[in-house]
């Protein structure tokens, strides 16, 4: 019991402290797994709202491949972004393995498929005959696009904030393609578990701390920019 | 009134193998208010919606203003000259004013424009002091409002309205259509109102259409369309509750002696003797007398006994449907079935004059 209190009182101080390689290591998350919720966004997205209105031969068999990815684990996407960027793999010309860019791919892949996945959710609950309406009070094709995503914005913060969720603390795929290198590609998660590994425990505590700060201060103002708008 | 605005020909719509839309030729002319009823599933909704050109047809042409529509970017700019109402207000999560303003904004008019527009179009509706209000916290008649004043400040070359009135309940129906109607008189909008309810119909068309599986079946003026049906299911849908199967035994000049089971009729009818026919009678047209009292109206010709089977109150009429070896539907005042102290039971005499009956060619 201890080791926990004491644990807790250190990570606090370390905290208020604005200790430099804690402050570092929370911006490093944040740029990446900030970084990554964005593309993902600006990819799953269009593709989401695309794949919820049209109607194609294999359309069924995308949304399962897209659902299946939103559960793709961490350490298979980690596996295969390394393949890709190994020094023989066909992207080692680039160089990036070990470097925040890598991370920021490997996230990517675990994040666009939830936030595509909510969003053709968020579209299909709309009612269909609104798509109708808009193009019938002259909507251009991506005037309709815009609109519809306007009117299914507040699903769609549950998108961003699953994704968000599901990237700042995931471990297995920044730890294989960043490889955790103190002051290049170290993050919360990676961080905690070297330190806890190495018996830090204050330290590995403060930065568990931090982690779960930050996914209830982003969740918290989403969720309060949803309810917002809920209609009462 | 004879100006074209749109047209369309050989229009046929297939959703797989089944045809549910099939019309060869219709006209929406300029300032006119053209009708359309029939029961769900008629095709009303898919010829709104081609006519709108939200949905292309399997083949057919439209024309716009004597203007070939091809259904490639162009579509548009020939979308973009109408403006559709549907049965669902279809709002978006935003103010009334910016659900009015919509349409506008996505053609790009510019901010005073809007606020003319939007303002004078949302006072006329009665709504204006809603405009800051969320759409989604308007009631039904509200929101139906919203979505006229919204197709209404585009001040579209054509109106189609789809059952508009269909999901609100009848005092609020009664007032919007009021509305309705004094705004499209002063605009001289050309519109296409979709409905299945003839009341709707009667007071809003120029013209009516009736439309039964997929297709037109009559297209003419509203009393003529009530007065004289095209087709039996025409005639049931306009409210002619009594249709007879009968054969004309001699026609002079006109008049002609139809034969029932039974019974013979006195009609007008200019069918030749021996032509199968269907007898149609309003309810509204026939009159009841009790068996022992004197004949009240003597140019009534046709005299028929009967029993009453069921009698049912509605509104300030009685529905009366009397078994005279087959059923016959007679609506009468109040004061008649007071005074003639009907019973099921009841013998009576159902009397209608010949030219009361419409008589329809049987196929």
């Amino acid at each position: 019991m201890d080791l926990i209190w004491e644990g807790i009182r250190q990570a606090f101080w370390l905290i208020l402290q604005g200790d430099s390689e804690v402050l570092r290591i929370t911006l490093l998350s944040l740029q990446v797994s900030g970084s990554a919720v964005l593309i993902s966004l600006f990819l799953g997205i269009p593709l989401g709202t695309y794949l919820a209105l049209a109607r194609f031969p294999g359309r069924n068999l995308a949304v399962s491949l897209v659902n299946t990815g939103m559960g793709l684990p961490p350490v298979v996407v980690g596996l295969f972004v390394t393949l890709l960027l190994w020094r023989n793999g066909p992207l080692g010309i680039l160089d990036l393995l070990f470097t925040p860019i890598a991370m920021i791919i490997a996230q990517v892949i675990i994040a666009a498929p939830i936030v595509t996945g909510l969003t053709i959710a968020a579209i299909q609950q709309l009612n269909p005959q609104l798509r109708l309406q808009l193009l019938a009070l002259g909507a251009s094709r991506l005037q309709l696009f815009w609109l519809l995503i306007r009117e299914a914005r507040l699903p769609l913060l549950a998108a961003i904030m699953a994704g968000f969720g599901g990237v700042i603390s995931e471990v297995g795929a920044v730890m294989m393609v960043g490889g955790n290198i103190k002051g290049q590609t170290r993050v919360l998660t990676t961080a905690t578990v070297l330190e806890s590994r190495m018996g830090h425990f204050d330290l590995a505590i403060a930065l568990g701390v931090i982690l779960l700060l930050l996914s209830f201060v982003v969740n918290w103002a989403l969720t309060w920019i949803q309810q917002q708008g809920r209609p009462r | 009134m004879s100006v074209p605005v749109l047209e369309v020909r050989d229009i046929l719509v297939r959703y797989g193998p089944s045809v549910v839309l099939r019309v060869p030729s219709l006209t929406l002319f300029s300032g006119e208010i053209l009708a359309l009823i029939g029961p769900n599933g008629a095709g009303k909704s898919t010829l709104l919606r081609v006519l709108g050109l939200l949905e292309a047809p399997s083949q057919g042409e439209l024309y716009f203003s004597g203007q070939r529509v091809l259904w490639n970017a162009d579509i548009l700019y020939f979308r973009r000259r109408m403006a559709s109402v549907f049965q669902e207000p279809l709002l978006c999560d935003t103010t009334v004013f910016e659900n009015a303003a919509l349409g506008l904004r996505l053609r790009g008019a510019d901010r005073r424009e809007i606020l003319n527009r939007v303002g004078r179009w949302l006072e006329r509706l009665g709504i204006a002091a809603l405009a800051s209000q969320q759409a989604r916290t308007l009631s039904g008649g509200e929101a139906q409002r919203a979505s006229l004043a919204r197709a209404f400040v585009l001040d579209p070359e054509v109106l189609l309205l789809d059952e508009p009135f269909a999901a609100l309940d009848p005092p609020t129906r009664e007032s919007l259509l009021f509305d309705l109607d004094t705004i499209l008189r002063e605009t001289g909008t050309t519109t296409l109102f979709v409905t299945h309810d003839r009341s709707e119909a009667l007071l809003l068309g120029d013209r009516l259409g009736v439309m039964m599986g997929g297709e037109v079946l009559q297209l003419d003026l509203p009393e003529r369309v009530f007065a004289t049906p095209a087709t039996e299911e025409v005639a049931r849908f306009v409210g002619v509750e009594t249709i007879l199967p009968g054969k004309v035994i001699s026609q002079e000049r006109g008049l002609a002696v139809v034969g029932l089971e039974g019974t013979e009729l006195e009609v007008l009818a200019e069918h030749s003797p021996g032509e199968r026919v269907l007898v149609c009678l309003r309810p509204e047209d026939i009159t009841l007398s009790r068996k022992e009292d004197p004949i009240s109206d003597p140019s009534a010709g046709n005299r028929i006994y009967g029993r009453v089977r069921r009698l049912a109150p509605l509104g300030s009429q009685y529905r009366v449907v009397v078994d005279c070896g087959f059923p016959l539907v007679a609506l009468i005042t109040k004061q008649s079935y007071w005074e003639l102290s009907l019973k099921e039971g009841t013998e009576v005499i159902a009397s209608f004059k010949a030219s009361a009956a419409y008589v329809l060619k049987k196929h």
